[in-house]
């Protein structure tokens, strides 16, 4: 591939005796979407948080636009455009929805050593938020705590507060997570939108989803990527169907 | 270099005092996960209880043990009553309510003892000085401590690694879901954690009760030695609280003895008595620092969370 | 506008009327005593307030804030025993050092979280303890004796008791309204942010520590402004002030006024130290008619044994302090 927006190199992470990243290696073209499947367990999470800077590997790389990000925190590899969206819904749970958003603006937006001027009158910052919120079907709920929103719908603020960033690349964990039919629809709605402005590398259970919306899948499997293609080569492999369902046979809606 | 060993015994007989207190802070830190400041109330009591216990019965030892038990009690009491409903609760509300309980021992004893502060003296078979080496003599009733402190010790390490409740307390101060999940009495095993905490801080107050004055708000400055000790030694970890507790007597002991005369080479007599001690402690607290930033867990961590 | 009067607004308009109407209860009355007492709460409520900013708003619960009020008494106390008596000197030295002091503190400090914080500004707190009563020169553990308070040159007279009064009551206030413009700033948003959910903050791109560090120095800084009016007040500056207990005195009232509310450090110091003055009177009212004046009387003493259940009472089942229990009521 011809320089991909994102190459991961033989990435290794241990937990004790644990494996938890087994060499792992994958490339992700800029405009892609980009699946990464697996049974529970596999480490998918633990991979994306070596790639967003909140884990370490013990060896490997990570490369963001053949710029090496390996040992960069996680505040940096933000400003340099990666997003990400997690697992367990991590937000501001005692401000408002649009507070979240202006926040990833604002990160953005300069430096924050302004001491004095109420930050939540800044037109710039809360314009932004409300064009985030409205893409992801929210703007009405902007002045709501988090705490009161619903699960749903704080997945979708995630996605917001992602996108608030401005991001080239963005890390989505299982945000169909704990989301009902309609609700999943939506977000599938709203990541095809997405995906022609952004490239995502998106984590996911719901395999509706993940073969709907992805260019490439990669599976993870004990740590390992065990397979890595287009959707229809990845829905034919023995070995996928084995790590999922044991030696029966994996049925796919098509 | 008869000072230097009796300075040594000293520190040790200092830190064995330090281990009883900091391991009782940290069991109930490391499976409880509850910050207590009242350790030290509990400590003082111990001394006021052994000073009157001593008085009515007229015998050390037994007033020591009534002591003993009278803490254990309390310490039962106050974790039934007051303390058990702080577990799962922020740090900070811990921080302030078992401040609260600081404020209210220091008053109830001041209103059932008054301020005036209490002496234990010894009977005259633990003052003779008893030659431990040949030409060298150390106070029996110093000796004592070492003896008694190091068998606790031993006990506890005995019951901690021995002992099935020993285990289970090891499991939970490395992990406290666990032993919930294995289906025992939490409730039981936390009162007991407590009291034995309790003991521990009393068998420490009384026993140093002859050494120094029995006197309000005694717990407080040897508390925060004893957080020092469990930080530098890990949380929840006793063998850490152990060694820590060695070091910090034998340092804060050996700064105390030998650093005014080191300071009276460069300053003047005066400056140098008042600048030592405030040197010394301040080692103490130097230490916890670098320890800190070097390694958080501690030296001897509980836990690999 | 409909939201603006109800209890949990009353009560603080309430007590700042109060605060400022106080000096002239005073005059009437003949109460000297009244005034020196509020005087020491209106800078022990300043104090209270910057650690308000850290801990209540910025969730760093640092065990080592007394540690500024002494650091800024000494400040006036040794320049003042070496004969630098100008307050135009002594004050920006206060700050000055205070600022210094927080900046290691908080670069060392941070690094660590949770209970290994507390512990280790406590042990930073404990040190600046230790070296003041190593201090032969300026008293040690008895302390130094100030002479002659902070001359302004004509500008206020710190030695008038309404006068120096009104001084600590504009301090406060002025503190108050830096704090809130603070906390609404982008820079607050970003504290709070970080006491709320620091890996979300990091994930969206905030240095969390760089922005805690900044935080720390200006709370510790507004405590030596504190340390500084607090040994005029007393004209004596010793170690005890640093003591650890002390730290937690002003924690307890940050906590009793309610964390993270503009109000709650006054409330919370107006509680405290007037409980520690009232308590005694109220004990022995109530007291008399059962149990006989005499009696009553000595049970006043011991207002602490009242005052440490009421604490364990109020974190048990008061959440969010005097003003969040206040805000409840409000909101009916």
């Amino acid at each position: 591939m011809a320089d991909p927006l994102l190459r991961v190199e033989k990435l290794v992470r241990r937990f004790g005796g644990i494996l938890a990243t087994d060499h792992v290696s994958l490339d992700v073209a800029k405009g892609e979407l980009h699946a990464i499947i697996g049974p529970n367990g596999a480490g998918k999470t633990t991979l994306i948080s070596q790639l967003t800077g909140h884990l370490a590997p013990d060896t490997g790389s990570v490369l963001l636009a053949g710029r090496d990000i390996t040992r960069l925190p996680a505040y940096r590899r933000s400003a340099l455009g990666l997003a990400r969206s997690f697992q367990i819904t991590s937000l501001l749970l005692d401000f408002t929805a649009a507070d979240n958003v202006a926040l990833a603006a604002q990160a953005h937006d300069g430096h924050s050593f302004r001491f004095f001027a109420d930050a939540r009158q800044e037109n710039g910052l809360r314009d932004a938020a409300q064009a985030a919120l409205q893409r992801v079907g929210l703007a009405d709920r902007a002045h709501v705590l988090v705490s009161k929103l619903s699960h749903g719908e704080q997945r979708e603020l995630e996605l917001a507060v992602a996108l608030a960033t401005k991001p080239q690349l963005l890390l989505l964990d299982e945000p169909m997570a704990g989301l009902g039919v309609t609700e999943s629809a939506r977000m599938v709605k709203l990541l095809q939108e997405l995906r022609k402005e952004v490239t995502i590398v998106l984590v996911e259970h719901d395999m509706n989803a993940v073969f709907a919306l992805a260019d490439r899948i990669s599976v993870l499997v004990y740590g390992r990527v065990i397979a890595s293609g287009a959707p229809s080569d990845i829905r034919q492999n023995e070995e996928v169907k084995r790590a999922y369902l044991g030696d029966q046979h994996v049925v796919v809606r098509q | 270099m008869l000072l230097v060993i009796e300075q040594v015994l000293n520190g040790l007989q200092f830190g064995l005092l330090l281990f009883l207190l900091a391991a009782g802070l940290t069991l109930v830190f490391g499976i409880m996960d509850l910050v207590n400041l009242a350790h030290g109330s509990l400590y003082m009591m111990g001394a006021y209880f052994a000073a009157t216990f001593a008085a009515w019965t007229g015998s050390f030892v037994l007033g020591a043990l009534l002591a003993l038990g009278a803490t254990l009690l309390l310490g039962i009491v106050l974790e039934f009553t007051a303390l058990r409903h702080l577990y799962g609760r922020d740090h900070l509300d811990h921080v302030l309510a078992t401040f609260g309980l600081i404020l209210f021992f220091n008053e109830a004893v001041r209103l059932i003892w008054g301020p005036a502060g209490l002496a234990l003296p010894l009977p005259s078979w633990l003052t003779v000085p008893v030659q431990i080496f040949p030409g060298i003599y150390y106070p029996a009733y110093r000796l004592a401590i070492i003896v008694v402190a190091l068998a606790v010790a031993l006990l506890l390490y005995v019951g901690v690694m021995r002992t099935r409740i020993g285990m289970l307390i090891r499991a939970g101060a490395s992990n406290r879901e666990m032993i919930g999940a294995l289906g025992i009495n939490i409730k039981l095993l936390y009162t007991l954690v407590f009291g034995l905490g309790a003991a521990l801080a009393g068998l420490a107050g009384l026993m140093q009760a002859p050494i120094l004055t029995v006197q309000i708000g005694m717990g407080e400055n040897i508390l925060i030695l004893a957080f020092v000790v469990i930080v530098i030694g890990g949380i929840g970890s006793i063998r850490g609280a152990f060694l820590a507790a060695i070091f910090v007597g034998l340092i804060d002991t050996l700064g105390r003895a030998f650093l005014p005369n080191l300071l009276r080479q460069v300053l003047s007599s005066a400056d140098a008595s008042t600048a030592a001690p405030a040197l010394s402690s301040m080692l103490i607290y130097l230490l916890m620092a670098m320890v800190l930033v070097v390694r958080p867990e501690g030296l001897f961590p509980a836990n690999k969370r | 506008m409909k939201m603006l009067f109800n209890v949990r607004n009353a009560v603080p308009t309430l007590v700042v009327a109060g605060l400022l109407l106080l000096p002239l209860y005073s005059h009437l009355s003949g109460n000297i005593f009244i005034l020196t007492l509020f005087t020491r709460i209106v800078i022990l409520a300043l104090a209270a307030a910057s650690l308000n900013l850290i801990m209540g708003y910025g969730g760093m619960m640092s065990f080592g804030h007394a540690a500024y009020l002494g650091i800024g008494g000494y400040a006036v106390g040794i320049l003042a025993q070496e004969g630098f008596g100008s307050g135009f000197l002594q004050f920006p030295v206060a700050l000055a050092a205070s600022a210094l002091f927080a900046l290691v503190v908080g670069a060392l400090s941070l690094r660590t979280r949770g209970v290994y914080f507390i512990m280790i500004t406590l042990a930073f707190a404990q040190m600046a303890y230790y070296v003041a009563s190593g201090l032969a020169r300026y008293g040690g553990d008895d302390g130094l004796t100030i002479y002659k308070r902070s001359d302004f040159a004509g500008l206020i007279n710190l030695s008038d008791r309404v006068q120096f009064y009104y001084l600590c009551l504009a301090c406060l206030l002025g503190v108050l309204f830096l704090v809130w413009r603070i906390v609404n700033s982008r820079f607050g948003l970003v504290v709070q942010g970080l006491r709320s959910n620091e890996q979300r903050m990091q994930a969206i791109g905030f240095p969390a520590t760089r922005y805690k560090l900044v935080c720390f120095v200006i709370a510790g800084t507004l405590c030596g402004l504190a340390g500084a009016l607090l040994a005029n007040n007393t004209d004596f500056v010793s170690p005890a002030i640093m003591y650890w207990t002390r730290s937690g005195d002003l924690m307890v009232m940050v906590i009793l006024g309610g964390m993270g509310s503009l109000f709650g450090p006054v409330i919370g110091a107006v509680a405290f130290l007037v409980l520690e003055e009232i308590l005694p009177f109220i004990i022995a009212i109530v007291g008399t008619p059962f149990v006989g004046d005499a009696v009553a009387g000595q049970a006043g003493e011991y207002w602490q044994l009242v005052l440490g259940p009421l604490l364990l009472f109020v974190v048990l089942f008061g959440r969010g302090g005097i003003m969040g229990t206040l805000g409840r009521f409000s909101r009916g």
